[in-house]
């Protein structure tokens, strides 16, 4: 029915530089803003995370909060409110270019999915695990270092795995503020070249790729750390 | 900075925010049935004893959901014109890509909510002389519905989010309202603030009511 042609790829954009170079490029850019926004969404989701299991009533307020504020408001709003609002509000941000603030906003409303699931993986542990080591004389602190987190940490990797796809897929909504990621190399590529099967194929494809790789990346690391004869230990 | 909401007239409202809220409303509500509707075929596939209407309903959620909303949104807005000869609008490719996108989250609710029910409910109705389709529509699939409820609705409102991302393609939805603001008016700053708040509201009221509708189903159970 179509005849897929893939010359497009090897032509040249500017310079040296080939639409396939170009879309190399483009895939490094997705997963950098993806790795870094996860590593943002991670450190403050689990730290919301575990403010909401806490027995301080003011914690658990500032981790609900956060969690509600950003995980009820779209994520390519607030990209728009990152990109727009914040640098105009707080002028510190408009020195950052417009990848970092598509990093922070990705980062954030992903930290609240990922709160979610930390206090959901923290409150699925039996309370007397937190009674005894409190029984044993250790401190808040400590009970969480030693006793909760060890577990939790491995209770929530595969939703942590699949929050990881989430940012990947995520990161293309940063198309909306010109960032020269996959999608907006896919829309515009698909107008400069009238390729849109192929264009969209390969996009496709990365997309599928990347989170390929995300899944083989959580087998290693689930494989390393998995208790014997315990959650996840059974292989 | 001081704030400008000066803006904010009756006829902006009515023409722009107004116009953008119901279809995103009608967009979301759409694709909700449909989606919920083909998404029960789909996990009914998945659960089917027959190998390759099984693996087909696999390989369409699989698919789907480790593809990007955006791609999926741009390539049903590419392929429709090839296949049927001319645009549909954006409008309609947003119904359809939503449809089928959502389709693949609602199945893997139901196939959940469907394994839900214990087996011997089938049996009972299969006993009864029930064939599949009478035992699922009498027995599995309205305890199903009930058990998945809180969690289908909770997919309704992150579909309600979602669809801010036809942004892509243009078509005229809430978020759309408020950019065409920014850019009218020149205030992309008050503009974005309004469409944040705006939205919050709006999926803090409805997770807010999803809990309450959880609380009443546990207590009625």
């Amino acid at each position: 029915m179509f005849t897929l042609d893939w010359s497009f790829l090897s032509k040249k954009v500017v310079g040296t530089q080939t639409y396939f170079s170009w879309l190399m490029t483009a895939w490094e850019t997705t997963l950098t803003i993806s790795l870094f926004a996860f590593v943002i969404a991670f450190t403050l989701g689990f730290l919301m995370g575990v403010l909401r299991t806490t027995q301080n009533k003011y914690l658990v307020l500032i981790g609900n909060i956060w969690t509600e504020i950003f995980r009820n408001i779209p994520v390519l709003v607030q990209i728009f409110l990152w990109y727009f609002v914040i640098p105009k509000i707080f002028p510190i941000f408009s020195k950052l270019p417009a990848f970092a603030l598509a990093v922070i906003a990705l980062g954030l409303f992903t930290s609240s999915r990922i709160s979610e699931q930390v206090r959901a993986g923290i409150q699925s542990i039996p309370t007397d695990q937190r009674y005894a080591s409190l029984a044993l004389g250790l401190t808040t602190y400590q009970s969480y270092r030693f006793v909760l987190l060890p577990v939790a940490f491995r209770l929530v990797l595969p939703p942590l795995t699949s929050e990881a796809m989430n940012v990947i897929k995520n990161s293309s909504v940063a198309f909306a503020v010109s960032i020269a990621e996959l999608t907006m190399y896919a829309i515009q590529v698909q107008e400069e070249t009238a390729r849109g099967i192929e264009v969209y194929l390969v996009v496709t494809a990365l997309y599928f790729i990347s989170a390929l790789i995300v899944n083989l990346i959580s087998i290693v690391v689930e494989k390393s750390i998995q208790i014997p004869h315990f959650i996840g230990g059974k292989k | 900075m001081s704030l400008d909401f000066s803006f904010l007239t009756l006829k902006v409202i009515n023409n722009i925010i107004l116009t953008g809220l119901i279809f995103s409303i009608k967009l979301t509500l759409i694709s909700m049935v449909l989606g919920i509707i083909l998404g029960t075929l789909l996990a009914m596939m998945r659960l089917s004893k027959y190998k390759f209407l099984s693996s087909f309903a696999l390989a369409y959620v699989t698919i789907i959901r480790s593809i990007p909303l955006v791609m999926v949104i741009l390539w049903v807005f590419l392929l429709i014109p090839l296949f049927i000869g001319r645009s549909l609008g954006t409008e309609y490719s947003a119904i359809i890509t939503f449809t089928l996108f959502e389709a693949a989250f609602y199945a893997e609710i139901m196939r959940a909510g469907i394994q839900s029910v214990k087996r011997d409910q089938a049996n009972a109705g299969y006993a009864l002389g029930m064939n599949y389709f009478q035992c699922m529509g009498y027995i599995v699939l309205p305890q199903a519905f009930r058990n998945m409820l809180p969690v289908l609705l909770t997919q309704t409102i992150v579909l309600f989010q979602d669809t801010s991302l036809v942004y892509a393609i243009g078509a005229f939805d809430l978020l759309k309202g408020f950019s065409i603001i920014s850019k009218n008016f020149n205030r992309p700053v008050e503009a974005y603030i309004l469409a944040t708040i705006v939205y919050f509201i709006i999926c803090f009221g409805l997770s807010y009511l999803v809990k309450r509708i959880q609380n009443r189903v546990r207590i009625v159970r």
